[in-house]
């Protein structure tokens, strides 16, 4: 078995930032078809071993090439480059401060238990996401400017883990 | 002496085989097992021609139990032996039971799980499930003529990792070589997709009578992938029943009642609960022990607004399964219905409403999750014509570690696809610290103390460092079934120390095992012969298997003194197979599992290659 394939490789795409989705989707499940433990369970123990460790390797190289986050952070790291390394963390003061605005926006949302707020928040936010993404694309797969796309990166986190507040803000309102 | 017989590597000796195998639904209720007869999933009838199974035990001073039916009608006379429901203690301790002391139970407080005190001694809710496995394994196994080679056993898709090894444990001590544990709104997908040839996105409801289930899931040619699932694995039927059981008491002006009566008024009110699906009011009609009469008349009016609570429970976790797929109400195709309980029409049309559409009603809430579950295990049995489909399922609940001041490190997320692997690196808090105490938990909260704790464990023999140097690397794997194990490894120095853990909630091998051995006692069952006769059935399962994969790949990927070696080593085990010696069998087996070992990697391989340049064909077509 070949685990030192690359996520990219094992399914057959290029090492892009930008993927087509529906082929990464059919791969997958191609793969999926084939290797899957539910196609081994009457076999021997050791294709049922083999089994669980190929289908638990597809699914890890699946979920991080759909996730955007994810896979810029996996090319990053191919390219040699750890954007999440502890040490990284210094940000631009405007981002910063755009930052605690958001986290303004959420706390009054949550407070005064708004809905229509949150989902406006929630809207914002992906337009913030999608706009660091489409950044990460020019940046990884056009300039090929690492040190810009790792910066990037960083700052597509911050409104991640907003977003997921936002989605655990939904929970305690329902 | 009869000559042994050898093939030529690549002959099959037999011609295919149909493999007997079932689908079980173990419910709270009611449990049922159905197969896969012509290609068409039917559900077992008994003797008298009941599928249902009433999920009773009643255990007698003699150790003999009785189950279903008869159980069930008895209850009343035998309170506290006559257990009702006990799927809603498997995995949980005495504190996860709310409403205990609304039950006529002597409960005993074990660690990890709770147990009950009955005439026949202290019973787990594993030995207790483990009676309805074996009366549905006789059932099948008289009505399929022969031994079953396995079964596909359904648990709610919420159920935690504790009650998923209980359910396993269970099937352990039943003697059921379980193939696969499948979540229950998936077993219901798999009945309505392959009936319905669906495509697009689904959403399972599914009310049971102790737990409730809501799962989103995509239909893409062939393929069930579980996108979300969330739900209460103690919320169901019983709750509505508990609810008309108050109403009627509180009506009745009655306050404190004999296990007797409570064990009569909850059939009753379950009684009326049904009556109300069909009519617009039902009769609760009992004569105490004491002979006071309770004759009240609910209203489906009433009946409705003593559960409107209950019903909208079911709405949020449904909200929260959707937002965690990214999906809308409107972005579902279809609602499928499933549970005894998605028979109370409020329910019908609150979900209605809440998806704006009618769900699907048209197979039986009761028996799809059974037929589901039976089509698994007739294609996991390895017969035909079910390869052309897959299931993708998920981690219900995250799975995590507790680190520094009680706070949970999510290390699995919930709703990951299985099987699923993750690590994560920790360190050392003290200089020269030589151990760590690793706390595996599951849920979603912030503090440990709030989620389920599912065990605990030791590496000692960590080198003595300065704090923060050790690198202590903890390995989380969640297998095809959905259970969890976890091992941890001091990776610093290259000495290397690690620990595979079954989760010790449950129950050890041992008490397991101890189980066994207890209910072959009064099933006056030979264990011996019963070891026997299951390593020969693993060997044969071994045997066949190779058999297969020889014929498929024996010429192409091994050369000529493998295929010679594996020839041998084929015979070895037929040969044992054909005697009584237990240990035989058992070596035998080792030998061919161990001498297939590179053949299964080339096999692999091989497969992995296939998907791929199926892949690459494709799209030069396009």
């Amino acid at each position: 078995m070949d685990f030192n394939k690359n996520h990219f490789d094992l399914f057959g795409l290029p090492a892009t930032f930008a993927l087509d989705g529906a082929r990464l989707d059919q791969a997958y499940r191609d793969l999926q078809a084939e290797i899957h433990p539910d196609r081994f369970a009457h076999a021997g123990e050791a294709e049922q071993r083999l089994a669980m460790q190929w289908a638990t390797r597809a699914n890890e190289a699946y979920q991080t090439l759909k996730k955007p986050f994810e896979r810029a952070d996996y090319l990053l790291r191919l390219r040699g480059i750890e954007a999440m390394a502890a040490g990284n963390t210094a940000m631009p003061m405007d981002f910063l401060m755009a930052q605690m605005e958001w986290r303004e926006r959420l706390a009054e949302a949550v407070a005064a238990q708004d809905m229509t707020a949150l989902e406006g928040l929630e809207r914002a936010l992906r337009a913030e996401a999608a706009l660091h993404q489409s950044r990460l694309a020019d940046e990884l797969d056009v300039q090929k400017d690492d040190a810009a796309a790792a910066a990037t990166l960083r700052k597509l986190r911050f409104t991640e883990k907003l977003l997921a507040d936002v989605a655990g803000a939904y929970d305690d309102l329902a | 002496m009869a000559l042994l017989q050898i093939s030529e590597p690549g002959l099959s000796t037999a011609p295919h085989q149909h493999r007997l195998a079932v689908g079980i639904d173990l419910g709270t209720t009611n449990s049922l097992v159905a197969t896969v007869r012509n290609g068409v999933s039917v559900v077992l009838n008994d003797a008298r021609g009941h599928g249902l199974l009433p999920s009773v035990v009643r255990y007698h001073k003699d150790g003999s139990t009785t189950v279903g039916q008869a159980a069930q009608a008895q209850a009343a006379e035998d309170p506290h032996n006559t257990l009702i429901s006990v799927k809603r203690f498997m995995g949980r301790g005495l504190k996860d039971i709310p409403d205990a002391a609304t039950m006529p139970y002597q409960f005993v407080d074990a660690p990890g799980m709770v147990q009950v005190k009955t005439v026949a001694g202290v019973k787990s809710p594993v030995e207790v499930s483990a009676e309805i496995l074996r009366v549905l394994k006789a059932r099948a196994e008289a009505a399929l003529g022969g031994e079953l080679v396995g079964a596909v056993i359904t648990v709610p898709a919420y159920f935690d990792d504790a009650q998923r090894q209980a359910t396993k444990d269970a099937a352990k001590v039943a003697g059921l070589n379980v193939l696969r544990l499948l979540n229950e709104p998936t077993a219901a997908a798999i009945a309505y997709g392959l009936d319905n040839a669906a495509e697009g996105i689904y959403a399972v409801y599914d009310l049971g009578g102790g737990t409730f289930d809501i799962s989103i899931l995509k239909l893409t040619k062939g393929v069930f992938e579980v996108l979300a699932t969330n739900g209460d694995s103690a919320l169901g039927g019983d709750d509505f029943d508990r609810r008309i059981y108050c109403w009627a008491l509180e009506k009745a002006g009655l306050h404190a009642i004999g296990d007797h009566d409570k064990t009569l008024l909850m059939a009753r009110s379950r009684e009326a609960k049904e009556t109300l699906s069909e009519h617009a009011e039902a009769h609760i009609t009992a004569v105490l022990a004491g002979g006071e009469l309770v004759d009240q008349r609910l209203s489906e009016a009433e009946f409705n607004q003593i559960t409107e609570s209950l019903v909208k429970k079911t709405l949020a976790p449904t909200r929260k399964a959707l937002r965690d797929a990214g999906l809308a109400p409107e972005d579902v195709k279809g609602v499928v219905m499933v549970g005894g309980s998605t028979r109370i029409p409020r329910i019908q049309a609150a979900v209605g409403e809440f998806f704006g559409q009618a769900p699907l009603t048209n197979l039986d809430p009761d028996k799809v999750v059974a037929l589901g579950a039976a089509i698994q295990a007739n294609v996991l049995a390895g017969n035909k014509g079910g390869d052309d489909w897959l299931l993708l399922d998920v981690v219900p609940l995250s799975l995590g570690l507790e680190t520094m001041g009680g706070l949970t490190e999510k290390i699995i997320p919930r709703n990951a696809t299985i099987p699923t692997a993750r690590a994560q690196e920790f360190t050392t808090f003290k200089d020269g610290q030589t151990a760590m105490s690793i706390h595996v938990v599951q849920g979603e909260r912030e503090l440990v103390a709030d989620n389920r704790s599912l065990a605990r464990f030791e590496l000692r023999g960590i080198p003595p460092m300065v704090a923060g140097a050790a690198r202590i690397r903890v390995t989380f794997q969640v297998d095809a079934d959905g259970l969890l194990s976890v091992s941890a490894r001091e990776m610093g120095t290259g000495i290397e120390a690690a620990i595979a853990v079954k989760p010790s909630y449950g129950l050890t091998d041992d008490q397991v095992a101890g189980m066994l051995r207890e209910s072959y006692a009064y099933a006056q069952d030979d264990m011996a012969a019963r070891n026997l006769a299951e390593a020969r059935v693993d060997g044969r399962r071994l045997l066949e298997a190779t058999r297969a994969a020889l014929e498929e790949d024996g010429e192409t990927l091994l050369d000529e003194r493998e295929r010679a070696a594996l020839a041998t080593m084929l015979a070895e085990l037929e040969a044992a197979l054909g005697g009584d010696d237990l240990a035989g069998v058992k070596r035998a087996t080792e030998a061919l599992n161990r001498g297939t070992v590179e053949f299964a990697a080339r096999r692999m391989d091989l497969s992995v290659k296939k998907a791929l340049t199926g892949h690459r064909l494709d799209e030069l077509e396009i």
